[in-house]
């Protein structure tokens, strides 16, 4: 054996006298190097039906479940074909592999296959699956409505420091990330803003551009997707490991609401958190632009204090604006939960 | 609690039970009754429902068909606040444990004890020291989960399932994931709880040592026909079951 060890693998493919296909394997096999070819074999025998298939493996080196798959596949082929597969030239230990991966025939429905379905089929099949999540979704905004109630009547139960913990995850730990993206997002607007701007020497309204940009719609947008993401990828995550280690069923055993201990703190601590985040993110979206007017576009400081958009008659309805927001956040959260 | 106190031997009637998961049917026509005392073990092969007998019998699952009794009270077709009046009187062990893994042992036994009780914190906070002394775990009151062996935290599972003295106590596989010495002494606490505070016990497991060790009845539920083939004292169906299956799962495929 050791004197095949470094040879890579050969396949050789004669016939005996009587008419049997004698596979010769040689050198060593490994799967890192690849399968020897059943190709081979399915052309040989397409040309002339062979008496059988035997083999010769006294040049085999060392071996691994490469040639044993390729085993598996001949011997299917010969059983396809009606054709005697003669193991006795195989290594002891091939042979035992071999009998113990074919002992067991396979199970006919435990296979899933979709490659049946046709394209009408499978999309009728989504569409109900979609229809099913939907009404999913609806059930929990209904129990999170009646949760909700119960909350106000003071019924609920959740541990305040439970609420505590989650408003400083998705508030103050959330800082950093609006911070970077709503300032360069406000750098963006007044940047882009200024070059157009500047061809009519209106470079004094990229105030108004950002100003107005960043409240009515950008600032909420951002900060939703943002929290959506933060906040939605961590509750899922984490909500997803307590229904593995049953830590859920636990609650419900004790007849603890799973929704009142662990939905409610986390819906109310975005619902509380994301118009401040929101507020914030407008706030350093105005000062990208700021940043872009004072050290590019020459505007005074003065002028870039008096940020025409802060005169307020562009501000009318920042509840709406709020609303939006938080609307944003809480929704794809409530999927997470899913 | 009124359930127990009426004048009926039995803890827990499953009547006509059938559990299924959709379309797939799981268990059907299961009928036993556990008395009051027994230890009672759930077996059956893998994957025959016994894990989802024990979801039934505690509300988790809902059954297809039949009920799930609480002494003489019906529990399935109970409305959600006798519901939970009833689930007050029992306390499960899951199979890993299933501690609320951001909170200390000490809070894990101490909120139930918040939620259902008039205590005050340092009263709750003596409770929880001494249930953790009586699975062997004092001086773990503020240890979380995580840092504490799978051993360990099954144990602590077992001090929060008796939170409230529960009359009734589910335990899903407890050796799971434990070594020969550690489940033989969860095996002992388990009978020391039956003696020691009158508890009835009901066990799912699959290990042959710890049901002859443990159990007083039984009920087996058979993979291939979907239903009980057995009930009865473990010893007794091992060595006169009417059912080759089941002798030969309690000698360990050995006729």
């Amino acid at each position: 054996m050791s004197s095949t060890m470094s040879h890579p693998g050969r396949l050789d493919l004669t016939r005996d006298e009587g008419g049997v296909l004698v596979v010769r394997l040689a050198g060593s096999w490994h799967l890192e190097r690849g399968l020897p070819s059943v190709a081979d074999i399915e052309q040989e025998i397409a040309g002339s039906d062979p008496a059988g298939i035997a083999f010769d493996t006294r040049d085999l080196g060392q071996w691994d479940s490469a040639i044993l798959t390729f085993l598996v596949s001949v011997s299917r082929l010969a059983r396809d074909r009606r054709l005697d597969f003669d193991g006795a030239g195989l290594p002891e230990g091939l042979r035992r592999l071999l009998a113990l991966a074919e002992a067991v025939p396979e199970k006919g429905d435990a296979r899933t296959s979709e490659d049946e379905d046709d394209f009408l089929e499978r999309l009728g099949e989504k569409a109900i699956a979609k229809h099913r999540l939907f009404r999913n979704d609806l059930e929990f905004v209904g129990l999170l409505v009646l949760t909700a109630g119960r909350a106000l009547r003071g019924k609920a139960r959740f541990r305040g420091s439970d609420l505590a913990l989650l408003i400083q995850q998705n508030g103050l730990e959330a800082l950093p990330i609006v911070t970077l993206v709503t300032f360069l997002l406000g750098l963006i607007l007044a940047f882009v803003g200024a070059i157009q701007l500047q061809t009519f020497g209106a470079t004094i309204y990229v105030a108004d551009l950002v100003g107005v940009a960043m409240v009515r719609d950008m600032g909420a947008l951002i900060t939703g997707i943002i929290m959506a993401g933060r906040s939605g990828a961590a509750f899922a995550a984490q909500l997803g490991s307590m229904k593995v280690t049953q830590e859920i069923d636990a609650l419900e055993t004790m007849s603890i609401s799973s929704m009142e201990f662990l939905v409610l703190p986390r819906v109310v601590a975005l619902c509380l958190m994301m118009p401040l985040l929101t507020l914030y993110g407008d706030a350093m979206g105005i000062l990208g632009g700021a940043f872009v007017g004072v050290m590019m576009l020459d505007l005074s400081p003065h002028d870039a204090c008096r940020w025409r958009c802060f005169q307020g008659e562009r501000l009318r309805d920042p509840h709406r604006h709020l609303g939006v927001s938080s609307g944003r956040a809480v929704r794809p959260k409530l999927i997470g939960r899913r | 609690m009124d359930v127990q106190e009426e004048e009926t031997s039995a803890a827990i009637t499953v009547r006509d039970l059938t559990m299924a998961y959709g379309d797939f049917v799981l268990q059907r026509d299961l009928d036993f009754t556990i008395d009051r005392g027994d230890i009672f073990v759930i077996m059956g092969g893998s994957g025959c429902g016994k894990s989802t007998l024990l979801r039934h019998l505690v509300g988790l699952n809902e059954p297809a068909t039949g009920e799930v009794l609480y002494g003489a009270e019906s529990f399935t077709n109970a409305g959600p606040e006798r519901r939970s009046a009833m689930l007050r009187g029992i306390g499960v062990l899951y199979q890993s444990g299933a501690l609320w893994s951001s909170m200390t042992l000490a809070e894990n036994i101490a909120l139930p004890l918040g939620e259902f009780t008039d205590l005050s914190e340092g009263e709750i906070r003596e409770v929880a020291t001494l249930k953790l002394a009586l699975v062997g775990l004092a001086g773990f009151e503020d240890y979380y989960p995580p840092d504490i062996s799978g051993g360990m935290q099954k144990r602590a599972g077992l001090a929060r399932a008796m939170a409230l003295d529960p009359e009734i106590l589910f335990f899903d596989e407890p050796g799971a994931g434990l070594d020969p010495i550690s489940a033989r002494l969860l095996d002992d606490l388990i009978i020391e709880l039956r003696d020691s505070l009158g508890a009835t016990i009901v066990v799912v497991t699959h290990e042959l040592a710890s049901i002859f060790a443990i159990g007083t009845n039984s009920v087996f539920l058979d993979a291939d026909s979907r239903t009980m083939i057995g009930t009865g004292p473990p010893t007794e169906l091992r060595d006169g079951s009417e059912h080759e299956r089941v002798r030969r799962f309690l000698r360990r495929g050995e006729l």
